[in-house]
């Protein structure tokens, strides 16, 4: 049993660490969400220099990571800061082309990695909820072609992404766990329509419509109508990443307040000497530690069985999700109202807490899937 | 014990009940319902029809313009207010200031201002908070100087709701710095023309510059704009806060907050399933129903009191507390509902700029941004903490 990072990842946590807070900071991230593009490409480019990219990957993926504990590195720190460039992309859509691509698609990962491209995961629907097996969009055969119809919602970092990694149905029902094929597809096909907006936590999202976009087989990514289960496990490594990112942003959030707590005087004295408060600051303490072990415990069982991967995914990120309301709510209140405005960092780890329980399942979804895999 | 309403009451809401049906326009009743942001002109709009009726101002006496209305029909006209999801009026002037200037006010004060804010030609605010003066409200450093017939005002208000659209603003300022911090304030009306102050919009959580800073840079004000007396402020704002704790339990706003969650639930599914007929989900519903149907008789208890004249004195406080709890779960609530659509900022649709369709269903737009916006409920007015040292000392005695 070592709790300890090991010298690598120590290594890149405190250079990206440093990196951020030094160039990232809350001024500039809220200009870059008030302005129209969705994310800095410069600090992108220098986050791929720094191996950011490259330790989402396995070294037979052309990375130098890829292992759970290295998503966990790397997203705390993505939380503490608030970076809204698409690093989670590279584990979502990237992780499926690294897993399942041939050889010529996999070499985009090797772009992804030098930070020169970006591939969003289009798995959301206006029906699916968290569902990944409810798939609407159509892959149908026609001559050579295959040709995809529907539209993709939730797409994040849609706005920006030079390819999408789709999910379409080529046999079966809406909700049916067979028949789902995952294809790439440059979002400059003719029949791709982008429409880009940013979330309420500042990350760039789309909703995309697919309208008889016409692929050749060499677009499918993977076995044909069996794209699920690597779609699940591809999730599974999503949720690690947003789990640690969260962590990230409890931490900051936490530390913040603390910092507040010492500060802010009424009554002739620290609001921190009040009990009432101090209390409560130990229970949030309490709150994320335990969320730290959630997060360790799904990053070290991510490469386990896919039950076993499953239980631990949702137990993190049902705890994730109550522990980040606890914190974002208790944050805003022990601040006051200068915890509610738009100047303060608060409020923007607050919106990211928030807006992490609405990605790939919420707390309630999380906790029905897990007493369903206990079940089982 | 009787849990139900007289005769008279019930003749009175369906009186209500009929005057909304026939005047709440349609278009200010689907903004609300869909949590979209008033324009000036909006709030404005729903004041003069109010007023039209002579419905403006419910506790204000008849002789002043208002309704007189008791506790309990006060209760009944929120209630069915908030059950067509029509507008809240605006408490600054009605019942914030007005009830300062019937008790403290001289004559000549109430025929100059209370009319104006029935008409319309006065947009009020609130000038209580400072930067170093929250829950501490008594710290409040902002000061008058007395030079001939007029105050000069310098120092710094915040958190003042709906300021950019006010040309009035009552404040607490400091006349006498020498005095325990207490009984050195002064309760001054200022006009917002006036050269020296600076309006400044501060942005929140959910994305609206919803309140404001307001500056006072060698404000002169007219000796006449005082309330009351001299160093007497701190009891006036005492006073004021008691009135504005009316309706602080927002028992109107969480049932028509459920009347939207139950709408939700019964239309957007997880896994196949209904919200409404999922248990985990349907649970909570269920629970804060059943907290919110007890609220309703907690507030009716302090409300029927205080229809008999005895004044809400520690109550309030609890029934902030709970109520704010209740509100915010239901906010809360529906935002989770909403599932993957609560994600995307709407702000054109939201503030009704643009005719583009929203993301989502019916009220996906709004439910992040309300949660967001509804965790003031328990900061603004007195924090939760402050209420709950004031039933830890008025009602527990400890």
């Amino acid at each position: 049993m070592d709790f300890n990072l090991t010298e690598e990842r120590a290594m890149l946590r405190d250079t990206l660490r440093r990196f951020l807070a030094d160039k990232y900071s809350h001024e500039n991230r809220r200009a870059l969400i008030a302005s129209s593009e969705p994310y800095d490409a410069e600090i992108y480019a220098e986050l791929a220099e720094l191996g950011v990219l490259g330790a989402m990957f396995r070294e037979d993926q052309d990375g130098f990571g890829g292992e759970g504990f290295d998503l966990m590195v790397v997203f705390e720190e993505v939380g503490r800061a608030g970076v809204i460039e698409p690093v989670l992309p590279a584990v979502l859509a990237g992780g499926l082309i690294a897993a399942l691509g041939n050889d010529r698609q996999r070499e985009l990962v090797d772009e992804i990695i030098a930070g020169t491209h970006v591939a969003a995961l289009a798995q959301g629907e206006a029906g699916a909820r968290y569902d990944l097996n409810h798939v609407e969009t159509t892959a149908v055969a026609d001559g050579d072609a295959i040709v995809l119809n529907g539209i993709k919602t939730h797409v994040l970092y849609g706005a920006g992404a030079q390819t999408l990694v789709a999910s379409a149905r080529e046999t079966g029902a809406a909700a049916d766990m067979a028949g789902i094929s995952l294809f790439l597809v440059p979002v400059n096909t003719p029949g791709v329509t982008v429409n880009g907006h940013r979330n309420m936590d500042g990350i760039p999202s789309a909703t995309v419509t697919l309208d008889g976009v016409r692929l050749t087989d060499a677009a499918r990514l993977g076995a044909a109508g069996e794209g699920l289960d690597a779609l699940e496990a591809a999730v599974a490594r999503g949720l690690t990443a947003i789990c640690a990112e969260a962590l990230g942003a409890m931490e900051a959030a936490k530390d913040l307040t603390i910092s507040y707590l010492k500060e802010r005087k009424q009554f002739g004295m620290p609001i921190g000497k009040f009990q009432a408060l101090q209390h409560r600051m130990a229970d949030m303490l309490i709150e994320v530690e335990q969320a730290r072990s959630a997060v360790i415990n799904l990053a070290g069982n991510l490469d386990q069985p896919r039950d076993v991967r499953k239980i631990h995914a949702s137990a993190a990120k049902n705890l994730i999700g109550r522990a980040g309301a606890l914190v974002a709510e208790e944050c805003i209140q022990m601040h006051g109202g200068i915890g509610m405005t738009d100047e303060y960092a608060l409020s923007h780890f607050a919106r990211r807490l928030t807006m992490i329980d609405h990605l790939f399942g919420d707390s309630d979804y999380h906790l029905e899937r897990f007493i369903a895999l206990k079940a089982g | 014990m009787d849990l139900n309403y007289t005769k008279e009451e019930q003749a009175f809401r369906t009186e209500v009940r009929q005057w909304l049906k026939e005047t709440l326009p349609r278009e200010l009743r689907e903004k609300v319902r869909l949590g979209k942001r008033l324009a000036k002109a909006d709030m404005e709009l729903w004041h003069s029809l109010l007023n039209a009726r002579g419905w403006l101002a419910p506790n204000w006496p008849q002789a002043y313009g208002g309704c007189e209305w008791n506790a309990v029909q006060r209760h009944i006209f929120e209630e069915e207010a908030c059950l067509v999801h029509a507008p809240r009026s605006l408490p600054f002037g009605l019942s914030m200031l007005a009830p300062v200037l019937l008790a403290f006010g001289s004559e000549d004060q109430r025929q100059r201002f209370l009319p104006r804010i029935l008409n319309g030609q006065h947009w009020w605010c609130q000038g209580y908070s400072e930067p170093g003066a929250g829950s501490d409200l008594a710290a409040v450093k902002t000061r008058a100087v007395r030079e001939g017939d007029h105050y000069v005002v310098n120092g710094q208000k915040t958190w003042t709701t709906l300021g950019q659209h006010a040309n009035w603003i009552f404040c607490l300022v400091r006349t006498d710095p020498d005095a325990k911090k207490q009984e050195g304030i002064s309760f001054l009306l200022i006009d917002m023309q006036t050269p020296g102050v600076t309006v400044r919009p501060i942005v929140l959580i959910d994305g609206e510059p919803e309140v404001n800073e307001v500056f006072f840079e060698n404000v002169r004000v007219p000796a006449e704009n005082l309330v009351g007396e001299e160093n007497k402020g701190w009891t006036y704002a005492k006073y004021l806060l008691t009135h504005e704790r009316t309706n602080i339990a927002g028992v109107g706003f969480s049932n028509a907050l459920l009347t939207t969650l139950k709408h939700v639930a019964g239309r957007v599914k997880s896994g196949g399933q209904l919200l409404a007929e999922n248990p985990h989900f349907a649970a909570r519903m269920a629970q804060a129903e059943i907290d919110l149907m007890a609220m309703a008789t907690t507030n009716l208890r302090v409300v029927s009191a205080a229809a008999k004249g005895q004044a809400p004195g520690a109550e309030s406080s609890m029934l902030k507390v709970k109520g704010t709890v209740i509100r915010q779960e239901l906010t809360s609530l529906l935002r989770r509902a909403m599932g993957p659509d609560a994600l995307p900022f709407q702000p054109d649709f939201l503030d009704g700029g643009s005719n583009a369709a929203a993301l989502g269903p019916d009220h996906a737009a709004a439910a992040a941004p309300t949660y967001f916006n509804m965790r003031k409920l328990s900061i603004f007015g007195g924090s939760n903490e402050v209420q709950r040292t004031i039933i830890t000392k008025a009602i527990l005695g400890l």
